[in-house]
């Protein structure tokens, strides 16, 4: 089964916030966007964030929070048709998603299932769609949130059981695109060279290289949900990792490019930003998309 | 049933390194994971790969200073070999498309990390684990490895000899956590163990939830040696909230701690006249935790890590991840007030018992990373000597087990007539008391059973599979009791307060009782959910059993070994003895009667002895 078969109530209370503001520039292919990075220190400089988490968690202090969560499981009766279970978690400053979710399965119900691993926002397992947004468990704060507080498993994704989702065409797509070093070469031990790179090119790719592989992006994307052969932002960022890399030769660039350039790559991409909003890492995906989209043009006008 | 020539038990650093390994060596390898691959903890490592790669620098200068920071407890062949493979292995990486920090000259970029002589930390921000784990797991795609994720590994099929130096492992048992299938792993040639440290024994921890120690219980009821398992590492600067770490890079970048009078008291109580916030890990620890206990912390809990003072330029350049966490999982901007930390539990510097191939005394059972002891770090493991311990010994034991030969090993394992054994008497029986229908059925009992020896691969596998199939029966099953949170919990408690960095004869004693309490608690323990999908409460139910061994292990180490030595502070005996204490402490678990024992640390280098000498930041 999948979410994207969702029973009634789902609109009732969807998308109680709005996603976080992403200026669309009026010429996308010309100009860059500000940074993530940038964006991010504005709003701490506006220090908006912080001020709205205290309050609201001066509000919840000593209440409990009302969370609801999707369930599903196809081989127990009762669970079969998917259904929302109400739990109420006791409040503690601090407390995430994951932690209400984790409080739930240990003091309530211990088949209630998700993957998680880190708790800090490195490990990716832990993408749920709350509150009609996806985003990492262990990363959004309870307090900040509309209740009840709604944990639904990735959509788009065949849901294995309560929040887990099939993360095999995910990875599929990831693998598709070569993700790794093409180069033989590896370093004589009795002359130990680094390839050389320089700042600003490792800069260039920084942003690409934080990718966690939790799946948020590809869940938030349209054109994901209706084309299954497309690489989707997450494949295509790793692509533009390796593709912006100056340590690799011109030609496997190029390879690189035809890989993307295909049928089901980057041209799929309708620059409507969802990939971006969504992801934890702030990996400005579609930007990466729109670049690459550019260098293989240009790569086929030099072949021209 | 599944048939490869080498089984890499977890798929972190030191997994995804062996297997690579093995696979360079010409082997046929997979990997069994309980995780997908790019969730495993290394990928949280922040600070660095220590390697000797500049002028100045020298492999020699990296051992010393890695032998002083184990405070004479590390063995040198063990040491020498980190110190010597790193440099290669970590220009390798850089190869294979590391994105590692660079200089202007576009070479890769170095930094001080404490208790080094040079400034010899290698990295890639403050997210070196993260870039190190997607590299390797790169290398894995593309050279087409067998990966099983999200099979948990539940026990090793190894013959029965009543020595366990006679006797060979052939494989494993998993189940595949999305149906629920109980499957024997043949290995025809090794099993790899890198599963990772057991720090969910600790309930303040910066380890993942999924760091249960499940290789060191499966290898310890094998019949392998926990090796110095009461060396556990407490981070200095982890988020007091959530355990979250806030990497060494930070004060090796020149970051300054205060307590709540705002003095810099690494130097103004002088902890470390010397080397003041960059002195060795156990070192700062422990001067917080006496702040704090002194009444100079701040909310009689943490104390404060400053780095405003290094401009928003260089914390954004070298340290951004660091922003990111403390705004995330603290609610506290880096840029603009110091960071609240303190202590956490965050790596065990004991293990499994290995010599520098990565081989344990069991035949064809080998163990690398975090799991594994062998021994490089001693008493206290120095910053950014964990991710070259990951690719050196990764790499070597993936290469042994696949037949390569990489000499001699200068390191001896396994327990062997004429060694000092431990007589201290116990507050309690530690083992396994009963809970064999819930745990691995111990190898003796087997024999005694009457089913006799067994050598045979496939007959040892086949025995496995039965015995894991009907452990999961039984869980599953039994319909009442007590379910594992409540046991973890206790566990995690019980450490935190007793195993923790002041450690005294009484706490240790209560520590074990409660351990105790554990097992007996466990012998009743149930799994509620009753779905063979996605178990994940028959997973942890099975983990908690793990960590409840390990656990034991940590505090009979800790209660036996009356001194102060590195990362192990006693009440009762607050210095070194180097007279009585120059030995590593071994527990072997006897078929569920443990016993402690001791074998003499090796001090004699390649080229020179080690004299141990106070150490002093």
């Amino acid at each position: 089964m999948s979410t994207q078969q969702q029973e009634p109530d789902t609109d009732a209370e969807t998308e109680p916030e709005e996603p976080e503001s992403q200026e669309v520039p009026a010429d996308q292919e010309m100009s860059g966007l500000a940074s993530p990075q940038q964006q991010r220190l504005q709003r701490k400089h506006d220090g908006m964030a912080e001020r709205e988490r205290e309050a609201a968690e001066d509000d919840l202090e000593g209440d409990s929070v009302h969370i609801k969560v999707f369930r599903y499981d196809p081989e127990v009766e009762g669970k079969q048709e998917p259904r929302f279970d109400d739990f109420h978690v006791p409040f503690e400053r601090g407390m995430t998603v994951l932690d209400a979710v984790i409080y739930a399965r240990d003091e309530f119900d211990s088949s209630l299932t998700f993957r998680h691993s880190c708790r800090q926002a490195i490990c990716g397992s832990d993408a749920f769609f709350v509150n009609g947004r996806q985003r990492l468990g262990c990363k959004t704060q309870i307090s900040e949130l509309d209740q009840p507080v709604r944990i639904e498993p990735l959509p788009h994704q065949e849901v294995v059981k309560d929040l887990v989702v099939d993360m095999d065409h995910f990875y599929d797509q990831m693998h598709a695109v070569e993700p790794y070093f093409q180069d033989e070469d590896t370093p004589d031990s009795a002359d130990l060279e680094e390839q050389r790179q320089s700042p600003e090119n490792r800069e260039k790719i920084k942003m690409s290289s934080r990718c966690i592989w939790c799946g948020a992006c590809m869940s938030s994307c349209n054109i994901a949900a209706g084309d299954n052969e497309y690489l989707g932002p997450a494949a295509i960022n790793k692509a533009y990792k390796f593709a912006m890399d100056d340590r690799e030769s011109e030609e496997i660039k190029e390879h690189r490019l035809r890989i993307v350039e295909q049928e089901h790559g980057v041209w799929r991409c309708q620059t409507q930003f969802s990939c971006t909003e969504v992801c934890p890492k702030d990996i400005p995906l579609t930007e990466h998309i729109q670049e690459l989209k550019r260098e293989a043009v240009k790569k086929n006008l030099k072949f021209w | 049933m599944y048939e490869h020539d080498v089984i890499v038990v977890g798929a972190g650093g030191a997994g995804l390194r062996a297997a690579i390994g093995a696979h360079e060596a010409g082997a046929d390898v997979a990997m069994v994971t309980k995780l997908h691959p790019v969730r495993s903890h290394t990928g949280a490592a922040e600070g660095g790969i220590n390697a000797a790669l500049r002028e100045g620098d020298d492999w020699e200068l990296h051992a010393y200073d890695t032998m002083k920071g184990s405070d004479y407890l590390g063995d040198a062949p063990a040491i020498e070999t980190l110190a010597q493979d790193a440099p290669e292995d970590t220009i390798t990486l850089e190869h294979w498309g590391m994105p590692f920090s660079r200089e202007d000259d576009g070479t890769v970029s170095q930094r001080p990390f404490g208790g080094l002589s040079f400034p010899r930390t290698t990295y890639a921000g403050a997210e070196t684990g993260h870039h190190l784990l997607h590299t390797m797991y790169e290398q894995v795609v593309k050279r087409g490895i067998q990966v099983y994720d999200e099979w948990y590994v539940m026990n090793l099929a190894v013959t029965d000899e009543p020595d366990p130096n006679d006797r060979t492992c052939h494989g494993v048992v998993a189940y595949d956590v999305q149906s629920g299938t109980v499957e024997g792993f043949k290995a025809n040639q090794g099993v790899i163990l890198a599963t990772g440290g057991p720090g969910q024994a600790f309930d303040h921890t910066t380890n993942a939830v999924s760091c249960t120690g499940d290789g060191n219980a499966m290898a310890y009821r094998a019949g392998v040696p926990m090796e110095d398992m009461e060396f556990v590492q407490f981070h200095p600067t982890t988020l007091p909230s959530t355990g979250v770490l806030i990497s060494e890079g930070v004060r090796g970048e020149g970051g300054i701690l205060y307590n709540e009078g705002g003095e810099r008291f690494m130097f103004e109580h002088g902890y470390a006249n010397n080397d003041g916030e960059l002195a060795s890990r156990d070192v700062v620890s422990r001067a917080e935790l006496t702040e704090v206990n002194n009444g100079r912390g701040i909310e009689d809990e943490y104390v404060h890590l400053d780095m405003r003072h290094l401009g928003s330029e260089r914390i954004l350049d070298r340290l951004e991840n660091i922003l990111h966490l403390a705004e995330d999982f603290e609610g506290v901007d880096g840029l603009v007030e110091p960071m609240p930390v303190k202590p956490g539990q965050h790596y065990e510097m004991g293990g499994i018992e290995t010599d520098e191939n990565g081989a344990t005394c069991i035949d064809g059972l080998y163990a690398a990373g975090e799991c594994a002891c062998v021994s490089v770090h001693g008493a206290n493991r120095l910053g950014g000597n964990a991710l070259p311990e990951l690719i050196v010994f990764g790499k070597r034991a993936g290469r042994h087990a696949a037949g390569d030969d990489l000499g001699e090993a200068e390191i001896e394992t396994g327990y062997s007539e004429g060694v000092e054994e431990e007589d201290m008497e116990l507050p309690i029986t530690p083992g396994e008391a009963g809970i064999a229908e819930t745990g691995a059925t111990d190898t003796e009992d087997v024999a005694a059973d009457g089913s006799g020896q067994l050598s045979d691969p496939d007959g040892v596998l086949d025995r496995t599979i039965t015995e894991e199939r009907e452990r999961v029966e039984y869980l599953m099953e039994k319909d009442d009791g007590i379910q594992h949170a409540e046991i973890r919990a206790k566990l995690q408690k019980a450490m935190t307060e007793d195993v923790n960095v002041f450690r005294t004869e009484a706490g240790l004693k209560r520590a074990l009782k409660t351990i105790r309490e554990c097992r007996e608690a466990y012998r009743d323990v149930y799994v509620d959910d009753p779905s063979r999908t996605f178990n994940t409460d028959l997973q942890m139910t099975i983990e908690t059993r793990n960590l409840i061994d390990v656990a034991e292990t940590i505090t009979l180490g800790a209660l036996v070994r009356n001194e102060f030595r590195g990362a192990h502070w006693r009440q009762e005996k607050q210095e070194r003895d180097d007279e009585n204490w120059l030995k590593h402490t071994l527990v072997s678990w006897n078929g569920g009667k443990p016993s402690i024992w001791y074998r003499p640390v090796i001090l004699e280098g390649e080229n020179k002895t080690y004299e141990p000498k106070v150490r002093s930041y």
